[in-house]
């Protein structure tokens, strides 16, 4: 499974990229994988912010339901605008076309886990 | 965890292998999607060995399948099928299963698998009249060979015609080699096909000439989560999910699986539920806004008052739209009538429709 080392990432499966003070949230290959097929992203909390660790937002394959947790304090800016008619693209490309939200924040991801820790973290 | 005899067929194959009534059963292979397409369009193969199977014999066979049953199992002939349900004492089901006749004196009832042992014991209870009962789950394999081009992709495995059978009717024969396989024109699917009951030796024989011989049909294996989709796209019934020990089956839209021309558990409870008529139905969800109903959550009228809880939701693969089956008091019942499910604190509008859901 492919991990990009320029992204940061959470136990919880999300990953982030930083760029200044703004960072894209997505999820990683390995949660969109166990998830099956995507068919709905629910985020209700564009123009808030919201802590590190809470919820951001939902994630629903054909099966089950799953909480979006944020991996850093941040001001969610915006939702893919794709997602809504193509919830598939976070199978298809999950560290591209596949993001989920934007945000802006002032802290650092450095704590977060190394793309060699996560893939530790999944056993891959 | 139990197995069945194509466990490692499926890991081999790749399954997602997942717990499922105390089995180890493969929920997908490839994805839901994908598999449910297969299903609708041409022809998939689950493994459903999970199931029970119970063979009752004896003069009182019938005798007894009147008395647990709610459907009237006089009306089988041999080689027919019938739909029907184990109610209990207190005004719900115990079971909904398959009764097969075999012959006059000889029928098998198709379970739940995690229904097995709870109703094996409900139906010894009510054997006083010395019929043979066995349980040959551990033993059998059920494949549900299922779509539309099922009939075609398996007639080269048997001199059955199974372009001609009907609904609901089985042939025991020879199939891929082997005697005395039950063909049964039936599924959970609504796409047409068959289920296929035979000795688990034969499991992987029988698994690869299913194979083989629907490979030019693109044959597939399908995992429990498209069969979830495909029998909820049709609007039936999940046990476990739509009707359990406490719904009645008129509640459950089973009224037409409950014949009271013969008396069965708790059909005295039942027709005078039936003349007074039921406080809560199962119907059929669409979603109108953006949402998706699950398994328990609330649904309610335009305020916010409890009208009754979802029990099966998904996005249904085929129409690509958010359906549902729940339960609503009965004033809210009349297709077309707007209701709204209660999905993380929002209320999302939604409406009664009669399943099967289509496009």
């Amino acid at each position: 499974m492919n991990f990009p080392s320029e992204l940061k990432y959470t136990k919880d499966h999300e990953w982030i990229k930083v760029e200044g003070n703004q960072a894209t949230i997505g999820i990683t290959e390995f949660a969109q994988s166990e998830l099956g097929d995507i068919v709905y992203v629910d985020v209700d909390s564009v123009g808030k912010e919201v802590s590190e660790h809470s919820v951001f937002g939902t994630i629903e394959a054909v099966k089950t339901v799953s909480d979006l947790f944020m991996p850093v304090t941040g001001t969610v800016l915006e939702l893919n605008p794709k997602l809504n008619s193509e919830p598939e693209l976070v199978n298809k490309d999950p560290y591209g076309d596949g993001w989920i939200i934007k945000i802006s924040f002032n802290g650092s991801a450095d704590s977060l886990l190394s793309s060699e820790d996560y893939a530790a973290v999944v056993g891959h | 965890m139990k197995t069945t005899a194509l466990t490692d067929k499926h890991i081999a194959l790749g399954a997602k292998m997942v717990p499922f009534a105390g089995y180890n059963m493969p929920v997908q292979y490839v994805g839901i999607n994908a598999e449910h397409d297969t299903v609708r369009k041409g022809v998939g193969v689950f493994d459903v060995s999970h199931m029970g199977e119970f063979i009752l014999k004896g003069e009182n066979a019938l005798a007894l399948i009147q008395q647990v049953t709610s459907n009237d199992a006089a009306k089988l002939h041999d080689g027919k099928v019938q739909y029907s349900c184990l109610p209990n004492e207190t005004g719900g089901i115990v079971d909904d299963l398959l009764v097969y006749r075999i012959d006059e004196k000889t029928y098998m009832l198709v379970v739940n698998a995690s229904n097995i042992e709870k109703d094996w014991n409900w139906i010894s209870k009510f054997n006083t009249h010395g019929v043979e009962m066995k349980d040959i789950s551990d033993r059998t394999t059920l494949l549900a060979i299922q779509g539309p081009k099922a009939a075609e992709a398996l007639q080269s495995l048997t001199d059955v015609d199974l372009g001609s059978m009907e609904y609901y009717t089985f042939k025991k024969g020879k199939f891929a080699g082997v005697d005395n396989v039950v063909i049964s024109a039936t599924g959970y699917t609504g796409a047409g096909g068959f289920e296929i009951y035979f000795d688990n030796e034969h499991a992987n024989e029988i698994w690869d000439k299913v194979f083989a011989a629907g490979e030019k049909f693109g044959i597939k294996p399908i995992g429990l989560g498209a069969r979830d989709t495909l029998r909820l796209e049709m609007g039936f019934c999940l046990y476990g999910n739509d009707i359990n020990d406490t719904t009645s089956p008129l509640e459950a839209g089973l009224g037409w699986i409950t014949k009271f021309t013969k008396d069965f558990t708790n059909s005295t409870a039942l027709k005078q539920q039936k003349a007074d008529g039921v406080a809560k139905k199962l119907v059929g969800l669409e979603m109108i806004d953006r949402g998706i109903p699950r398994h328990d959550y609330e649904i309610t009228d335009a305020d916010g008052n409890n009208i009754g809880k979802v029990t099966s939701g998904t996005q249904s693969p085929s129409l690509q739209k958010a359906i549902g089956m729940g339960y609503v008091k009965k004033e809210f019942s009349e297709e077309g009538t707007e209701v709204f499910v209660k999905i993380r604190e929002s209320l999302i509008k939604a409406k009664v429709v009669k399943p099967p859901f289509t496009a």
